[in-house]
């Protein structure tokens, strides 16, 4: 009888209960020859430049599950305040999750402070979340936005190590962005200069990197003004079909038409309201 | 007023007496004793309902499977608020003195023992708004929340045994 008593967990948040579970059904599997569900990937090119008077973050669309493409048109680039945005990659629940709470924090904090949010804010409080999980919280983000001190951009790696610099990449096709980056980027751009060298980054991605594809989502984020511009450009575009296998009306030759009326009786009409509810 | 010499957290294992020049004693027990980060011992209190292991879920038991815990993250989850708290302590006490952790520790007491009857969740309100989390949500309010768990505390049980009468 006693044992029922002092059940119930004091706090919330993980809870651990299925570690050994799981970790006996892995070792089953795999005896047998199946394989226990993998997350859900982003395998991304996710990137941002500073401009003169902002920040431009890009992102590709593609989730992958493996080797299949699990989302031909998924949004990486998550609202965390109205200021500032965050572009994510890794397992996408994580970046989804990371970024909401942040957004929801960040909310609370400013409603309590009476200012607008300050994106360092967002990256102390993003980095001191993701050390606490010591990488387990599989998220890789770029954060950027514009508040009182001008236009910021920092990078945040899954484990909680951050860097705030002018340009930055991650990702799978972090590379091949990063190629692009390095070759034409130049302090104090201009807002078209630096939206083509965002896409173009991001193109390099999708084309050299197998994780990244489908479209190119920007946005752009100046002091007063944010543009999400979803997509920005189709660099995949999915094949029109060149035949049709619909007849046009008259293909076939119409012969006799014979017209026979069937009478029908009403006998009863009964009503059944639906439950709607 | 006493001073700990060789002493720069709030809480020792060992129970201290300090004489200051005023001859006051001190117990500096405090938030170390409340650290869960007791091994189980094998065999003593398996996971399944009733005490009895649950084979189903987690496997045979072994030595190695209750000593060791189940995730490298388990630990240091458990232990967490506990030792945020004490690292905030023990820096106000550097900034302010010893009075301020003293006073605060006392309210954080204070508050804690305004709570529901046992089986019922209590909302902890004046407990988040010490702590200042009540201007704050994390993975505590959003998953496993104890106030949506699915098994109750059977009440009378729980009455009795939290007044002794068990």
């Amino acid at each position: 009888m006693a044992t029922l008593t002092a059940v119930r967990p004091a706090f919330g948040g993980f809870s651990f209960d299925n570690c050994k579970r799981n970790a006996v059904l892995e070792i089953e599997a795999s005896k047998v020859g199946c394989s226990v569900p993998s997350a859900r990937k982003t395998g991304t090119t996710i990137c941002g430049v500073v401009f003169k008077d902002g920040v431009v973050l890009g992102a590709d669309t593609r989730a992958t599950e493996g080797m299949i493409v699990a989302d031909k048109n998924c949004s990486k680039i998550h609202y965390i305040s109205p200021n500032i945005y965050c572009c994510g990659a890794g397992t996408a629940a994580d970046t989804e999750m990371t970024t909401q709470l942040i957004s929801s924090n960040l909310e609370l904090h400013s409603l309590s402070t009476g200012r607008l949010p300050r994106v360092a804010t967002a990256n102390r409080m993003l980095k001191q979340m993701l050390f606490r999980y010591q990488g387990y919280i599989g998220a890789a983000l770029v954060l950027g936005g514009v508040d009182c001190n001008g236009p910021h951009l920092y990078s945040i790696y899954p484990h909680g190590s951050t860097d705030k610099l002018p340009y930055v990449t991650m990702g799978s096709g972090s590379l091949a962005a990063m190629a692009v980056f390095e070759d034409r980027y130049k302090p104090d751009m201009e807002e078209d200069a630096a939206k083509q060298l965002v896409r173009d980054a991001i193109a390099a991605g999708i084309f050299n990197d197998l994780g990244s594809g489908s479209n190119i989502d920007l946005c752009v984020i100046t002091k007063n003004k944010v543009n999400y511009i979803r997509p920005h450009d189709e660099a995949n575009k999915k094949g029109v079909r060149t035949g049709d296998y619909k007849y046009k009306q008259g293909t076939t030759g119409v012969l006799t038409k014979a017209v026979t009326p069937i009478d029908l009786e009403l006998l009863e009409e009964s009503v059944q309201t639906m439950d709607t509810s | 007023m006493c001073r700990h010499q060789n002493e720069t957290l709030p809480d020792t294992a060992v129970y201290r007496k300090e004489r200051g020049t005023n001859e006051v004693t001190m117990n500096s027990r405090g938030l170390r004793s409340q650290l869960k980060d007791s091994v189980p011992v094998a065999g003593f209190s398996p996971q399944g309902a009733y005490g009895v292991q649950d084979s189903l879920r987690s496997g045979f038991t072994s030595v190695k499977n209750e000593l060791l815990p189940s995730h490298p993250l388990e630990l240091s989850e458990k232990n967490f608020q506990l030792n945020q708290d004490k690292m905030n302590f023990s820096t106000l006490r550097n900034i302010q003195g010893l009075h301020a952790p003293l006073k605060l520790q006392m309210e954080y007491r204070a508050a804690r023992q305004i709570q529901r009857l046992p089986f019922l969740q209590s909302s902890n309100l004046a407990l988040d708004t010490l702590r200042n989390s009540d201007e704050s949500i994390g993975f505590e309010d959003v998953l496993n929340d104890p106030a949506h768990s699915e098994v109750m505390g059977e009440p009378h049980m729980m009455v009795e045994y939290k007044l002794g009468l068990l």
